[in-house]
């Protein structure tokens, strides 16, 4: 965190000030470790095991908050019968389709319940929803499809009250298939896996433990690496079982906080650049055939819950992009979508395009030619495209590959043979330009326009308006069916100055919204599903109340509670702490006085307390929801987890992710060892037949021949000096002399091991690709014991390419396409690679190294695709 | 034999304000910095925004290989620099409350190091044209457009703090963001600093913090914290940016007992003076012996 967000670390400085412990799990030692308590260096890529062995801790020493868990967790919730586990499967659940690598989850289910998930794979029940009694049994890839989708038998219960056992004793509940599942994850055996000292893991056991309960709170803060596994969603799930057991969640200094590669990419999975969602996490339709806006709304949504209310948000959202078009007579509008068909996802854009079935590529503010797996695979990608846009502020890698990129140095590409044509445009910066970042905290900070932008440079506001009125305007007059979408949009935002920006408020107040007679919203339980209102993203419903910008408050933390609410505003509703309902007890009474955030207020009748209440603010902690209820009425008074379906937070979760209800350790996609817990090495389920490519063999693993030409364990990673792939400072000189070169760090010992001098240079080799790196020997790298034997970690910052003031070879040359199957996201965070001492062959010498290396280890195109 | 501010022949003690003994009757407090490199996170926040503020010149694009420092040092074109130690010692003499994991036994010290702006500074001593000067708050400034590049200053100052420019060859350094102070803004480094690490106020608040700060790591067991600079009894009658480190001085590059360089100066011109007379008087002895012999 220190080592790339510097700023915000300031937080736990004060924290630590204030006696917090600070312990940073962590393969390398970095800006963090040397500020933190405990620095636990841990094999990369065994988070699960080292999380699990914690939570089978917390189990096995009962240091679990039992009345947190018992009344707000999913803990006593009994499960079918048909649920198998991997105790049962050496390594895999029930319903594992080996053909099509994926998992058929209606086993995963709560007795008596269908549950349907608030997030994730929502379309995995279409069919058993909306698509009637007809939907045969299948197990279609849901992330080959890109569609969670077509399971089941149809017509299934869902609603339905789940059997729970608050004894926590019934076997099939899901706190003793928890207990059972994490049984084997023992100190010794984390030790193994993961190469931290047994005393080490228990010291960090027994301090997570000490502080939580009551009285005091614990809170997990992680960066991006953690998501990028074949197992990433699974590690923060495992990080989100073990905040439930210790009554972590809803509570102040609780939580799991997500810090993020940019500056409002909280923003940009709110308002999404994704391309599976809506604005608010309302899911992107499916091609389904005839489906309409009811059906779709049927089958997204739960029928308990604040989700319920989808319909509305999704009405209120046609109604902000379509204006008066929108009526119910055409389901306002919702034909008007676009639909998915498969999986839009990068990687698989890069495939569409060498396929050439992709001919054209918006890139804004993003440099995949250095900052995405398998660079080599991207820049590929862009030369088979028709038109290239490249929006930033430098001519990076990604917008100059096509004459000075590492393929025409090798003479794999002749640029008079690329036909993409390359647009770039300078894009305006931050202090350019009016607009809003969120943080991870959902908090949005409006920051105001220092200076204009300079020479062509423009606002991606600006780049959007713009575009659109001209497109607009080249189609206005058009009487096909195609073009009604982009002609009925209201696209009517005024501009100011000279260049026509423009009024960032003005998009603000229509993603605020606003009612029949056009007043702002201030709220999004004012939203109708009748096409009264207007609102541009749901949980942003709030923002511009009363027609200000509430966030730009700046109002100083002397003048305001600790809370300070009247700071920004953070969705939704401004509440600080989601899920606040859990730091009072089922009573409604705080905790202790020391962690009170919210209270029922027996005189008033009332939730009240520091923060918004995150509860229907007059529901008692009494009420029990009358049979037939349904949305945030069918939630009772003691269910804080508004957003899902049984109102409770789910230490297993029935339905939502596509591997696996139970986060379960299993080795990355490439890796020097065998799963020491299961027969199952990898998951069996992470996305990778979509992506076969002779560009992205991958290296035998785990103790098959050929694992030991691949001996070390790899990661690649950020330092304080750069900013991801680089585009923000390898152009600045300021920056970039603080961080010259691309360098690798080695331990001293591997540097013996290998001949690496300090300060030389190294080439790390990969099946993919070799690169060359200045070497750093340093001691903050630390040789680990893994299953007996030595293992040592080749660290990579990834911040350098062909161009800029400073150049260095991409450490995502190295990486392979084998990617979460919830999210797809690349495992760049834990492979296997080689290094030798020596600078890399130049031209076509250097694919020939590579191909040695893949000889060498006997790569096919089937090696490390198994299940 | 203790220092002698050369300029008022004053022994330091006696009135140590440097701006009062600069010639100004009526003055702000003697301004400083206070850098606690306890919590610094090495984030060089500090180094960026000098130069961006300062709009000093890039400093080299060089790997050095000495860990994450690769702006190596103050000069000419880094005011604010940051040093990487790292160490084979446990961690646990980096903070309070530390209870290391026994496996470690490793430390990373960050330290941001910057111009001292000493009480009796020397670089100000020697200065012939006048560029350098002391300003209202007590801090040592060179002006850009009086500086003619004789370059007496940079083996004047005892840290090797003040460089001469490649291509321009005048002398620069940290001017504690004089224009800043001017107008009431703090040096564009403390503004930075997101851990406090870099503290800035007027010095008599800063030592009383300083000396509370030390006082806190001690009572934690963190027995080799030190001030440095803080003493106004040193050689150069105390720093106005001055540090609380985590091992001796020469571990972070910093002199262990810097003396102001023109303290000899007075003795060594009353040596010269003598020396002279004695030559002089030798040698009209020796001319009225001649005259007798002859």
């Amino acid at each position: 965190m220190a080592e790339c967000h510097p700023v915000g670390f300031q937080w736990v400085m004060e924290a630590k000030a204030r006696g917090a412990k600070v312990i940073h799990v962590d393969p390398r030692f970095t800006r963090t470790s040397a500020l933190a308590d405990i620095h636990v260096p841990l094999r990369a890529g065994t988070d699960i095991a080292f999380l699990g062995g914690i939570i089978n801790y917390v189990l096995t020493h009962e240091k679990y908050f039992r009345e947190y868990v018992v009344a707000y967790t999913n803990a006593g919730t009994i499960l079918t019968e048909d649920y198998r586990d991997t105790e049962d499967l050496d390594g895999v659940f029930s319903g594992l389709d080996t053909d099509e690598r994926s998992y058929d989850f209606h086993t995963w289910q709560y007795e008596g319940m269908e549950i349907q998930a608030a997030s994730g794979k929502r379309d995995q029940q279409y069919q058993d929803k909306a698509g009637g009694k007809n939907g045969k049994p299948s197990s279609r890839g849901l992330h080959k499809a890109g569609r969670g989708e077509a399971h089941g038998s149809g017509g299934v219960a869902i609603t339905g009250t789940p059997r729970v056992d608050p004894t926590l004793q019934h076997p099939r509940c899901v706190f003793q298939v928890l207990k059972r599942h994490y049984t084997r994850y023992t100190p010794e055996t984390v030790s193994d896996i993961c190469g931290v000292p047994v005393d080490t893991f228990l010291q960090v056991c027994e301090l997570l433990a000490e502080n939580s309960g009551r009285e005091r709170t614990s809170s997990f803060i992680y960066s991006v690496g953690w998501t990028q596994h074949t197992v990433g969603v699974q590690y923060i799930r495992t990080a989100a079982i073990l905040q439930q057991l210790l009554g972590n969640i809803g509570r102040p200094g609780g939580g799991i906080m997500a810090l993020r590669g940019h500056a409002s990419i909280q923003g940009s999975t709110d308002i999404p650049t994704l391309f599976n969602l809506l604005p608010g996490y309302i899911p992107m339709p499916h091609a389904h055939s005839n489906e309409d806006l009811d059906a779709f709304i049927e089958a997204e949504s739960p029928k308990k819950g604040y989700w319920a209310e989808m319909r509305a948000y999704t009405v209120s959202l046609f109604k902000s992009w379509w204006g008066p078009v929108a009526t119910p007579d055409n389901d306002f509008c919702f034909d008007y979508l676009p639909r998915l068909t498969g999986n839009h996802s990068t990687y698989e854009t890069v495939i569409a395009q060498l396929a050439g079935d992709c001919k054209g590529y918006f890139l804004l503010g993003e440099n995949p030619a250095v900052g995405s797996a398998n660079a080599k695979m991207q820049r590929l990608g862009m030369a088979n495209l028709e038109w290239l846009v490249v929006r930033d502020f430098s001519l990076i890698e990604s917008a100059t590959w096509w004459k000075d990129g590492p393929e025409i140095e090798s003479g794999e590409l002749n640029p008079a043979d690329i036909g993409t044509e390359v647009f770039f445009l300078p894009a305006a910066a931050h202090t350019e330009k009016d607009g809003s970042f969120t943080n991870t905290q959902r908090m949005l900070q409006w920051h105001h326009q220092a200076v204009e932008p300079g020479g062509d440079a423009r606002s991606d506001l600006w780049f959007t308006f713009h575009l659109g009125r001209i497109i607009r305007e080249k189609l206005a007059g058009s009487t096909d069916e195609m073009d009604r979408p982009i002609l009925d949009l209201t696209w009517d935002y005024p501009t100011k100055g000279s260049i026509a920006e423009p009024e960032a408020e003005a998009v603000l107040a229509e993603i605020n919204g606003w009612d029949a007679e056009g007043a702002p919203l201030s709220s999004y339980e004012q939203l109708n599903e009748d096409g009264s209102t207007a609102c541009g993203c749901w949980i942003y419903c709030g923002v511009y109340t009363n027609g200000i910008n509430q966030a730009a408050r700046r109002k100083p933390a002397m003048l305001q509670d600790w809370v300070a609410k009247e700071w920004g505003w953070a969705w939704p509703a401004n509440r600080r702490i989601l899920y606040n309902r859990a730091s009072a007890d089922p009573d409604g009474k705080p905790w202790s006085e020391r962690k009170a955030l919210v209270w029922w207020d027996e005189a008033k009748a009332k939730w009240s307390g520091h923060d918004i209440p995150d509860f229907s603010a007059a529901k008692s902690p009494h009420y029990r929801p009358p049979t037939g209820a349904t949305g945030a009425d069918a939630l009772s008074g003691v269910d804080p987890f508004v957003m899902q379906a049984d109102g409770k937070s789910w230490l297993f979760v029935p339905a939502g992710l596509t591997d696996g209800p139970l986060p379960t350790h299993y080795e990355p996609q490439e890796s020097p060892v065998p799963n020491l817990l299961y027969r199952q090495q990898r998951n069996p389920v992470r996305q990778i037949t979509s992506l076969v490519h002779p560009n992205d063999r991958f290296q035998p693993s785990g103790g098959e021949p050929g694992t030991d030409v691949f001996p070390y364990v790899c990661s690649t990673y950020r330092i304080a000096e750069h900013h991801t792939a680089g585009g923000m400072t390898r152009f600045l000189p300021y920056l970039a002399e603080l961080a010259p070169e691309f360098f690798c760090e080695v331990s001293p010992e591997l540097a013996a091991e290998r001949g690496l001098e300090h300060a030389g240079w190294a080439t790390i080799i990969t099946a993919r690709a070799a690169i060359e790196a200045r070497v750093m020997v340093t001691e903050r790298m630390t040789p680990m014991t893994v299953q007996g034997k030595r293992l040592h970690h080749v660290g990579l910052p990834y911040h350098w390419g062909h161009s800029g003031l400073v150049t260095g070879d991409p450490a995502n040359e190295l990486m392979h396409l084998s990617l979460d199957p919830n999210v797809h996201i690349q495992e760049v965070k834990a492979l296997a690679c080689d290094i030798q001492p020596g600078r890399r062959p130049r031209g076509r010498a250097r694919n020939a190294l590579v191909e040695r290396y893949q000889r060498r280890a006997g790569v096919t195109e089937r090696t490390g695709t198994e299940v | 034999m203790a220092p002698v501010d050369i300029q008022i022949g004053r022994r330091p003690g006696v009135n140590t304000d440097p701006a009062t003994q600069g010639g100004y009757q009526d003055h702000p407090p003697r301004m400083g910095f206070f850098t606690d490199t306890s919590v610094c996170i090495g984030c060089k926040a500090c180094e960026v925004a000098c130069k961006e503020w300062n709009a000093i010149p890039e400093d080299g694009l060089v790997f050095t290989g000495m860990s994450m420092d690769n702006s190596q040092g103050l000069g000419a074109s880094t005011w604010r620099h940051v040093a990487f130690i790292e160490q084979r010692k446990p961690i646990a003499a980096r903070d309070p409350g530390v209870q290391h994991d026994g496996d470690g036994d490793f430390r990373w010290l960050m330290a941001s190091d910057v111009c001292k702006h000493c009480t009796h500074a020397a670089c100000l001593d020697v200065c012939p044209t006048g560029s350098l000067f002391r300003t209202e708050f007590g801090t040592v400034v060179v002006q850009e457009d009086i500086c003619n590049g004789c370059g007496y200053c940079i083996p004047a100052c005892p840290y090797g703090v003040i460089d001469q420019r490649k291509g321009d060859g005048r002398a620069w350094k940290c001017t504690l963001c004089y224009d800043r102070l001017s107008v009431g803004q703090e040096p564009a480094c403390a503004k930075n600093c997101p851990t406090n690490s870099i503290q800035f106020g007027p010095l008599d608040e800063l030592r009383e913090r300083a000396d509370a700060r030390l006082a806190r790591l001690h009572e934690a067991g963190v027995t080799e914290a030190r001030l440095y600079g803080r003493d106004p009894h040193d050689g150069v009658g105390g720093d106005g940016a001055f540090f609380l480190l985590l091992d001796e001085p020469e571990v972070y590059g910093l002199p262990p007992d810097p003396v102001v360089t023109t303290r000899d100066l007075p003795s060594m011109w009353k040596h010269v003076a003598a020396a002279a007379v004695t030559l002089i008087g030798g040698a009209l002895a020796a001319f009225a012996a001649g005259r007798r012999i002859s």
